[in-house]
């Protein structure tokens, strides 16, 4: 599948704000976050809100109708992409009441921690919907598989987490579980993408351009012809391919550069004191961001859509 | 609506086409008849970029793929024409996925079709479909696809005889065949029912209304013996060891020097 620049962004960037957002809430109702800190508030929700929101408007980049993008809203009984549209919009609803009443100095009252919750929920609901318009999708062998949207929560729950340690510490409140929690999810969301990619590599390519075009009851099946001359929207859309080196170059970049160097960062962040801490915790937030970006290219540039079978390509 | 017609809802009349792999002759008079038509009627135009340039780009509903199947059986290599356009699902995930309602069936004849007012060209249902029929329009933003001429098969305008598809009304073979595939007694039916019409990958759940009827099985037979590569070599005396070829190779030597 063509790896879209903008969907990239999108899912990387409303990824890591709808974890920071969820951790924000959680972290509200657990007292762990102050209150009565409005300017905590405006850059941690405004970072937050602002990955979401810019993640959101770059989704509409890639629409042939923006300007139409609110009838997305109506089909949620059946379409995951439209539920994932009103998901994200109702969050803004009790994470904007959340962010008033910060800024409007309640000091941690029962409503203000049941807002958090709440924003927490609409997140998590959120991400889940995200990864489930991929998921749903039974063309792509490498998508329509069980891991899929439990690796977009696990990575928006990473970044996120990431996210919330570098702002704690950055207002001075940083303590040594909120790294080792954002480790924790760190780990947890490279075994998931372990596991994944062993899958999809072991899984057998047993549908062929046979069984496609149904005349493999006659023998063996090859493309005589392709129907144009130059590339139609099916092929440059769903015809994207990565050669296998590079996409296993770019898997360990991402695991190597990405992930364990985020985890180190977090380590070193743990070990050193002081003002260490910080710089560790900064270098731990790009190797993050690098991380997911690669991961979500790969994501979409390792996917192989069944209808290229039609196209000469002899098994998918 | 993107979700699907219930069961009570559906009239029971599936339109659709049957198309015979074994008198296609792979000439796109289909394809063309078909652009033709649909850019002036439904979801119009059907516009192409560059259409005499280096690089074209452009949506067309219809799209003919040639094969060529080896049949491993000592006789030459079948050629098979096999055109491809949307085959009006009964379960069309294309249209459970739509996040707008601008992609739907109809209950009253099956037909699957896009609202080009309301498409936003999020590109979802062309990523649902297995069989590559949904081809986006850059120069409108708007998804299209095959409408099975549903701006012609109803329209009493026309003559009775042109109230079918425009591709099929162009095919020169009679390679296609249109008609309401829920209706067992239905002419394009029993077609099916006798030649053994198939659906195109039928693991994939979505139910294809349209079918294919195979190629039928070929004559056995001998090859002509004048087909056959080395006597035709050996009729001009290359490398057959006699004194002439020997003759032959000599002289080649010698005139190469």
């Amino acid at each position: 599948m063509h790896p879209a620049y903008s969907v990239i962004f999108f899912t990387t960037a409303s990824g890591a704000g709808y974890g920071l957002l969820a951790m924000l809430g959680l972290g509200a109702a657990f007292g762990v976050v102050f209150p009565q800190s409005i300017w905590f508030c405006l850059v941690a929700l405004g970072l937050s809100l602002g990955l979401i929101t810019l993640g959101l408007l770059s989704s509409t980049f890639h629409l042939g109708h923006p300007e139409r993008a609110w009838r997305a809203f109506s089909q949620w009984r059946s379409s995951w992409l439209s539920r994932e549209g009103v998901a994200a919009v109702a969050t803004y609803v009790p994470a904007g009441l959340f962010g008033l009443l910060w800024l409007g100095g309640f000091d941690g009252g029962p409503v203000w921690k049941l807002l958090g919750v709440l924003s927490a929920v609409a997140a998590t609901i959120t991400v889940w919907c995200t990864g489930m318009i991929y998921g749903c999708l039974t063309t792509i062998r490498q998508w329509n598989n069980p891991l899929v949207a439990p690796i977009y929560m696990a990575l928006s729950a990473a970044t996120g987490l990431v996210l919330f340690a570098l702002l704690m510490q950055g207002f001075g409140a940083g303590q040594s579980w909120h790294v080792v929690l954002a480790i924790a999810a760190l780990v947890v969301a490279a075994a998931l993408k372990l596991i994944y990619w062993r899958g999809i590599d072991q899984a057998p390519r047993d549908l062929t351009i046979g069984d496609a075009t149904g005349l493999g009851r006659l023998g063996t099946v090859r493309q005589f012809e392709a129907p144009h001359t130059q590339s139609n929207f099916v092929q440059r859309e769903m015809g994207f391919k990565v050669a296998r080196k590079h996409a296993s170059k770019l898997r360990r970049l991402c695991l190597l550069v990405g992930f364990a160097g985020c985890l180190a960062a977090c380590v070193l962040a743990l070990l050193l004191p002081g003002a260490g801490t910080m710089v560790f915790l900064v270098i731990a937030t790009a190797a993050a961001g690098f991380a997911v970006v690669v991961e979500r290219w790969l994501f979409f540039a390792e996917a192989e859509h069944v209808v290229n079978l039609f196209y000469g390509t002899e098994r998918a | 609506m993107t979700s699907l017609p219930t069961a009570e809802e559906r009239s029971g009349k599936k339109l659709g086409l049957v198309i015979d792999l074994d008198t296609c002759v792979g000439c796109h008079a289909c394809a063309v008849s078909c652009k033709e038509w649909n850019t002036q009627g439904y979801s119009a135009p059907l516009t192409d970029v560059n259409a005499y340039g280096s690089d074209p780009v452009g949506a067309w509903l219809n799209r003919i793929h040639s094969y060529e199947v080896d049949t491993e059986d000592g006789q030459p290599n079948r050629t098979v024409h096999f055109p491809r356009s949307c085959l009006h699902c009964e379960e069309p995930a294309c249209v459970t996925v739509c996040p707008t309602g601008a992609s739907y069936k109809r209950a009253e004849d099956g037909i699957v079709l896009v609202n080009p007012e309301t498409c936003i060209g999020c590109k979802l249902c062309s990523w649902a479909c297995p069989y590559g029929a949904r081809e986006y329009d850059p120069s409108h933003g708007v998804m299209k696809k095959c409408t099975l001429c549903v701006d012609r098969i109803y329209n009493e305008h026309l003559e009775p005889e042109d109230r079918q598809p425009a591709c099929v009304r162009a095919c020169p073979a009679g390679a296609r065949h249109y008609g309401d595939l829920g209706d067992p007694d239905s002419a394009v039916s029993k077609l099916v029912a006798e030649r053994g019409g198939y659906d195109l990958l039928p693991q994939s759940g979505y139910k294809p209304v349209n079918k294919y009827l195979p190629p039928r099985p070929r004559r056995t037979g001998t090859q002509p013996e004048a087909a056959k590569a080395p006597k035709a070599l050996e009729a001009l005396g290359a490398g057959d060891g006699s004194l002439a070829d020997q003759f032959f190779k000599w002289a080649d030597k010698v005139l190469t020097r």
